[in-house]
Parts: structure tokens; C-alpha cells; sequence
């Protein structure tokens, strides 16, 4: 039997994986800029938001969702409902930073984005019948991803007001280091799956227009986010306009490739079996 | 104690395909689900060609990533190795269908007929329609083996006790047991030919043993 692409999850659990990873990495850098005296509050609330949006939309994909409290039940072994527990926690958390403007109660919410982030990294890891997602080099891809988005966005969020009140060059250099950590996350990824029995297909699945579109758009963004990175002190307007376009492409590039990985990259493992049997008299031989 | 196991001799499958239809119309599965599948593999190039049919479906693993993944607790183990799934705990995410590397696993999300929008009188008599939006797979015919036992019969031994495909194979290629007794006809299948079970390196412990040539493996 050939693997064959998986058809239970689609866009809306990869919603879940985006607003996830965007919201954790919005939300760690919410924090450092609290910690730092640098706007936070509109990071932290999108951030927020974008956690929630994907867990909706996850909500609205399973099958029992008037059940879906039973999530809970099951945190010894599954990151499933670990993420569920983290989520549970995180998003109070943020809501105190957000209301009362506590930067201990945001760097808090920040570390536990980052426990919610790895969760849905070792998700992924733990499906053993999906070749693309069970290598262990998925899980810095996801947190490097989560984190180049967040700093993307936080260009973004920030634009009006970075410029005015905090040295813009610290958050582009943040952008920048994501980016490249993300860079070098999907090389080691793609390396793995190239190492992996039966990921063909979803190698195949990369090589697409569509993924190299998202690729170029990756490496697009890295490329404005440096370029921004070098004007900063003789161009502020070009800086934030680089900012912004590469801050954006650094957030796009993430959710396509991501989306790519959760309902096109995501085949089954093919049934195999290591020995032809005999018929008859023939002797048996190994295939 | 006791790990029920199920036996397929490759060497006798011929691909009808009548155990497909019996589990289909004694679990009344929907269209398009299937809980035990015979695969028609193909192997070599002209004219070294092969062909082989393989039974496949749940290998009620000892170590089932399905049940490590469930959020929800509806996937347990039983003393005797059978994984099953609690259709009123099981809130249908999908994540034990991911986790399978079987591929053993389904989710329909509604109620579904083979024929119109009616049942037929096997699918109103033993489909349970609470089914529908929850991952369901191959039980080994639990109900049957439960029923079974507290009458004093033997799974695999006795037709009453013993999984549905095994009763219907007609060239006796799926066997059924308890591996710990030794003097069992399965545990002695085992013993007397070679065997290799699926994806073994993925450390399952897959309850689902393909015999293949005579002797000691």
C-alpha cells in the first residue's frame, strides 16, 4: 500500500499550529520588550489573540467539539492535552500582564508561550504515522518558526511607535537572528526528512511552486529585515518600511509553510513488509 | 496471562477480500471504512514479478502510540492487549489517526449509508451511531470475545468467540489467540514457521504477527 497524503486534518488544525506558533513568539517578544521599556501591549494582545484563534479553530474541527473539555484527561503522555493545560494557564496570565500592565506577569506569560510552543512542536513529533512530522528535527523548525513570526509581526505591531521611543535596529537584529535561526531549523529539517525511509512525498510536497514561493518569501523577508537592519541610522522612513514588508513576509512565509506541512507535506507511512513468502515449493527469499 | 494476537499466513491469503466483507457487515463500519483490509502488494519488475496479499487493519500494539497521543483518555489497553476506544469519551481530533503508523484508524463525522440514505438491515442492526465524529478502528471483534469467554469458549478456538474476518477466511490464512498458551494453536503457528510483524523497528510491539516460510526465522 503507497502512503497516501493524510485527510483528517486540514487548514484548520494548521490554524491552530500558526496562530500558535505566531501568538507564542508575539507573546516572548512582548516580554522582552516589557523588560526593556519598549511598547508591549498591542504585541501582547495579538499575541493573545492569535493563541486563541488557532485553538478555535481547532475546536472547530473536531468531531465532538461539545466534548471537547475531555482534552484534559490525559496529561501524563499526551502534548495534546499539555498544550491544552499551558493554554489554560497562559492566556489569564497575559490577560493580567495586559490589564495591569505587569511586566513580571507578561515575562511569566512569555515562558509559558514558550512551553505552549513547545508542545505543539512535540505534537507534531508524536504522530509516529506521519513521516514529515515524527523527526526530531521538527520540533526546533516549529520553535524557530513561531519565534521568526513573532518578531516579524512585532515590526508590524510596533512600527508607529519603535522608532519614536525605542532604537528600532535591537528589534530588527531580533528579527533577523529568528529569521536565521528558522533558516538553518529548515535546513537540518529538510536534511532529516531526506534521511527518513518513506518521506519522499513529502519532500516532493516542498518542491512544489507553491512551497518555493513560500521559500523565496522566507528568504525575501531575511533579506528586508537586513537591508533594514543597514539604514537604520541614515533612513528612518525606508527603515520602516523594510521592516514592515520583511517583518510581514517573515509572519507569511511561516503560515505557508506550515499549512504546507499540515495538510500537503503530511503522508502516511506506506505498509511494508521485509520478506516475499514462499508459494508452493519455491523457496523463500528476501526482497 | 492472556495477549490476544491475530496470525496471517501469507502464504495461504489469496486476497478474496471475504474478510473485508465480514467485518464490514457484522460492525455495520460505514462506506469507505474498512477495519480489516487486504492489501495487493506488488514487488520486482517483469518478469520477476511478485504479488502478495496482506491482511492489515489495528495491530493492537503493546506500546500503541495511538493511546500515548489521546487527549481524551478514550483509547485504553486491556489486560489481554486489545486496544479499544471509548466512542463517549473520544472527542474526535483526529490526533490517534496522525499518531497510527498502521494507518489503522478512521474518522467519519456524520452517519453514512451503503445504499441511499437508509440502512440496510445489517447497518440498523449493528452500527452504532454514536460513531459518527469519533476515531473507531478494528476491535478483534471484542464484544464477540467477551461474550464469548464468560460462556466458557476459546477465541480463536471456538467460532462463537473468535473475530468475525478469522471465521470467514476461507483458506484458513487468519489464525486468532492468546500467545501465552503454549500449547494454543496460534503460539504454535509462531513456533513451527517464520514470522516477521509490521514496522517492528517503531519498537509498537504490533499484536499482529505474517507468517511467511516454514522453520525458524
Amino acid at each position: 500500500m503507497a502512503s497516501r497524503r493524510q485527510r483528517y486534518w486540514d487548514l484548520r488544525a494548521a490554524g491552530n499550529f500558526i496562530g500558535g506558533g505566531t501568538g507564542a513568539g508575539l507573546i516572548v517578544v512582548a516580554a522582552l520588550a516589557a523588560s526593556m521599556g519598549a511598547p508591549f501591549r498591542l504585541a501582547l494582545l495579538l499575541g493573545l489573540g492569535c493563541v486563541l484563534a488557532g485553538l478555535s479553530l481547532v475546536w472547530l474541527e473536531i468531531g465532538k467539539p461539545w466534548r471537547a473539555l475531555n482534552v484534559f484527561f490525559h496529561p501524563h503522555t499526551s502534548w495534546m492535552t499539555r498544550e491544552a493545560i499551558v493554554a489554560g494557564v497562559l492566556v489569564p496570565t497575559g490577560l493580567i500582564g495586559l490589564v495591569a500592565g505587569s511586566v513580571a506577569a507578561v515575562v511569566v506569560a512569555a515562558a509559558l508561550a514558550c512551553g505552549f510552543l513547545y508542545c505543539q512542536a512535540r505534537m507534531l513529533r508524536a504522530a509516529r504515522g506521519i513521516p514529515a512530522w515524527r523527526q526530531a528535527e521538527i520540533v526546533p523548525f516549529i520553535l524557530a518558526t513561531g519565534l521568526a513570526e513573532g518578531s516579524g509581526l512585532y515590526l508590524i505591531a510596533g512600527a508607529q511607535t519603535l522608532i519614536a521611543q525605542t532604537p528600532i535596529g535591537r528589534w530588527l537584529a531580533l528579527a533577523l537572528v529568528a529569521g536565521l535561526l528558522r533558516e538553518a531549523a529548515w535546513w537540518a529539517y529538510r536534511a532529516g526528512l531526506a534521511r527518513t525511509p518513506g518521506a519522499a512525498p513529502s519532500l516532493a510536497a516542498f518542491d512544489t511552486p507553491p512551497a518555493r514561493l513560500v521559500r523565496g518569501a522566507q528568504l525575501a523577508g531575511l533579506a528586508l529585515i537586513g537591508l533594514a537592519l543597514t539604514c537604520t541610522a541614515v533612513a528612518p522612513g525606508l527603515t520602516q518600511v523594510l521592516a514592515c514588508t520583511g517583518g510581514a513576509l517573515a509572519a507569511l512565509a511561516g503560515w505557508g509553510m506550515k499549512a504546507r506541512l499540515i495538510t500537503r507535506a503530511a503522508f502516511t507511512r506506506a505498509a511494508a513488509i521485509p520478506v516475499i513468502p514462499t508459494r508452493g515449493r519455491r523457496a523463500s527469499h528476501a526482497r | 496471562m492472556t495477549r490476544y494476537v491475530m496470525v496471517a499466513d501469507l502464504r495461504r491469503c489469496v486476497g478474496c477480500q471475504t474478510c473485508t466483507a465480514a467485518c464490514k457487515e457484522g460492525n455495520g463500519t460505514p462506506p469507505g471504512v474498512q477495519w480489516r483490509r487486504v492489501l495487493d502488494l506488488e514487488s520486482g519488475t517483469y518478469p520477476q514479478v511478485n504479488r502478495v496479499f496482506v491482511p492489515v487493519g489495528c495491530q493492537h500494539c503493546a506500546d500503541p502510540p495511538c493511546l500515548e497521543v489521546c487527549p481524551s483518555t478514550a483509547t485504553r489497553q486491556r489486560p489481554d492487549g486489545i486496544v479499544t476506544i471509548d466512542y463517549d469519551l473520544c472527542i474526535g481530533c483526529s490526533y490517534c489517526i496522525m499518531a497510527c503508523p498502521y494507518d489503522a484508524r478512521s474518522l467519519v463525522d456524520h452517519t453514512d449509508y451503503a445504499f441511499g440514505d437508509a440502512p440496510t438491515a445489517a447497518e440498523a442492526a449493528r452500527a452504532e451511531h454514536k460513531t459518527a465524529g469519533v476515531a473507531t478502528k478494528c476491535t478483534f471483534c471484542v464484544g464477540r470475545i467477551d461474550a464469548g469467554t464468560a460462556r466458557g469458549l476459546v477465541p480463536g478456538q471456538d467460532p462463537d468467540a473468535t473475530p468475525l474476518c478469522v471465521n470467514s477466511c476461507i483458506s484458513g490464512a487468519l489464525s486468532f489467540g492468546d500467545i501465552d498458551d503454549p500449547t494454543g494453536p496460534v503460539a504454535r503457528l509462531l513456533a513451527e514457521n517464520k514470522s516477521f510483524r509490521m514496522h517492528e523497528s517503531e519498537g509498537t510491539g504490533p499484536g499482529f504477527y505474517y507468517i511467511w516460510d516454514k522453520g525458524t526465522l
